[in-house]
């Protein structure tokens, strides 16, 4: 699967970055280095609801705090 | 509210506001025979001898504004017409010299070339002359004047030569498209070639978006620009316009910053490679140090690329304040990264092309970089910035001895140097502009304060180290 954190600068100052690294370590710790994907991209056009990541297709607004709950909900439930 | 430094600009700006006003409508074709009629549009000249030789002019400019000569693989043309051809005849005495007794300018001529005649007025034998301007220094009255053209002087690499019509004349091996001259001529006879036309094109072709995305990457510069708004507005303005959203250059310019360290304290010796007319100089008239030029791309290439990965079939335009960067995109190395350059300048056009009054607008927010990255739009910064990311990247060992280049000259004088071995330096940070790239002959402004803008919008950022800015990025 594929996860991409919107970077653009309204989510930047939400905390994507906050959230990527916190992605990387939840990818890392549960070796899904293989079945998880990790992107980026500038900007998802709903910066209101940010910070945005998208799930493969389905779309979700996270906080860096929502993120390790969100992981283990979406992620981990599903690989 | 005053947007523009000169009239010169002022004038240009008209021009390429009219020709993307009819662009965006798709009545380009139809109506550009009568732009120049409507920007001169009495008949009392205000600028010229007379209206038809403004409208004249104007004509040649639309012409650059929808991209110029494409047989001209300079970025940067003069406009023969529009040439007053000054005057060339270097330091001459004029009618101030008062025929006094001191004799500074005598004393001061090393080559012996200033003699006097019966009424003790002085005269320069232009044989011995070598224009150092030392008299015209030392003379009470400012009697001594130098006749040489703005754009001769303004091109320190000496690449304007009179042509036989006695217009000016660009030797194109020499020219790194700097664009000092078109800043300094007063007549607005040198100009740059836009790339407008191609943006508006990319812009209405993706149908808002939804066709591809339109990124525009900024320079860091822009915080210098647009004083009569804030930064806010003017990224508000820019998705107005059409653009899927704004990225700071300055995110490339961290990861440049990053790599170059790295590069630097494994080669030893280095030349910065942001600057693309500083990186032309060097590959024309020190071939033999090109090899020393950093391997990154520009910073704004590089963030180009980055973006064209995470979103393939993407557009991406550079919005900032150089001409030499409408050379640099179209060169292979970076064409599969940069679609299109525009300036500050042709931003403001196109803004007002479609009545975007970006002072009403709402502010949105750029936030992507460090303050490290962000304070390469000034001479030093990029020197600031490599000692960060030394630092960042835990070398020690390394004896970082950095020369900072302010201007094509400064520069010149420490390739010199390494070309001898004697530069006593191991890194050169080259930016062909005075004071870098807030001295872009496509800044809207060219003002005193501009460095402390920059600094503060550097300090504005949220990411405080580099590592932090380009943390995001690593996204595999």
């Amino acid at each position: 699967m594929k996860i991409t954190v919107c970077i653009g600068s309204s989510c930047h100052l939400k905390g994507s970055r906050q959230i990527v690294e916190e992605l990387q370590y939840l990818v890392a710790k549960n070796n899904l280095k293989e079945k998880v994907e990790l992107g980026g991209t500038f900007c998802m056009g709903d910066c209101k609801n940010g910070v945005c990541v998208t799930l493969d297709d389905k779309k979700f607004s996270l906080t860096p705090e929502t993120t390790a709950e969100f992981f283990e909900k979406e992620v981990l439930a599903k690989v | 509210m005053r947007k523009f430094d000169t009239k010169v600009q002022y004038l240009k700006y008209k021009v390429l506001r009219e020709v993307a006003r009819r662009a965006w409508s798709g009545k380009l074709i139809e109506e550009v025979l009568d732009i120049p009629k409507a920007i001169v549009s009495g008949n009392t000249p205000t600028m010229r001898c007379c209206v038809y030789k403004e409208r004249a002019i104007l004509a040649e400019r639309v012409k650059l504004a929808m991209g110029g000569d494409k047989n001209n693989p300079n970025v940067i043309e003069v406009i023969d017409i529009a040439c007053d051809e000054c005057p060339m005849g270097g330091y001459e005495v004029t009618q101030s010299c008062r025929g006094c007794l001191a004799h500074r300018c005598e004393d001061v001529c090393k080559r012996g070339a200033i003699s006097f005649d019966r009424d003790h007025v002085a005269h320069i034998d232009k044989s011995k002359c070598v224009e150092c301007g030392q008299c015209a220094k030392v003379c009470p009255y400012g009697a001594i004047a130098d006749f040489k053209r703005p754009c001769e002087r303004s091109c320190k690499i000496k690449a304007i030569k009179m042509s036989e019509t006695k217009a000016a004349s660009i030797d194109n091996n020499k020219c790194i498209s700097c664009g000092a001259c078109v800043y300094q001529c007063p007549f607005g006879a040198i100009s740059d070639k836009s790339f407008i036309l191609n943006v508006i094109d990319d812009i209405i072709k993706s149908e808002n978006n939804s066709k591809y995305k339109v990124y525009a990457v900024v320079a860091p510069s822009i915080s210098s620009q647009f004083t009569y708004a804030k930064l806010g507005q003017v990224i508000k303005g820019i998705k107005e316009l059409g653009f899927y959203s704004v990225v700071e250059a300055a995110l490339g310019a961290d990861m440049v910053a990053f790599s170059e360290a790295k590069e630097l304290a494994e080669k030893g010796f280095l030349t910065s490679s942001c600057c693309p007319a500083f990186v032309q100089y060097v590959k024309t008239q020190f071939p033999q140090l090109a090899e020393h030029i950093s391997h990154n791309l520009s910073p704004a290439a590089t963030i180009s690329k980055y973006i064209k990965e995470t979103d393939p079939g993407s557009k991406v335009i550079f919005i900032g304040p150089c001409t030499a960067k409408k050379s640099e995109f179209q060169k292979p190395e970076v064409k599969p990264y940069i679609d299109s350059v525009i300036t500050f300048e042709e931003l403001q056009a196109l803004f007002d092309s479609r009545d975007i009054d970006i002072m009403t607008l709402e502010e949105d927010v750029l936030d992507n970089a460090s303050y490290y990255g962000r304070i390469f739009a000034r001479s030093g910064g990029l020197t600031d910035a490599v000692t960060q990311a030394l630092k960042e990247h835990g070398i020690t060992d390394f004896d970082f001895k950095p020369v900072s280049c302010d201007g094509i000259e400064a520069c010149r004088t420490a390739l010199l140097k390494a070309s001898k071995n004697v530069l006593g330096g191991n890194f050169i940070e080259g930016m062909a502009c005075v004071g870098g790239c807030i001295g872009g002959a496509g800044c809207l402004t060219h003002g005193e304060k501009n460095k402390n803008e920059v600094d503060a919008y550097g300090m504005e950022a949220m990411e405080k180290s580099i590592k932090d800015a380009i943390g995001i990025l690593n996204l595999t």
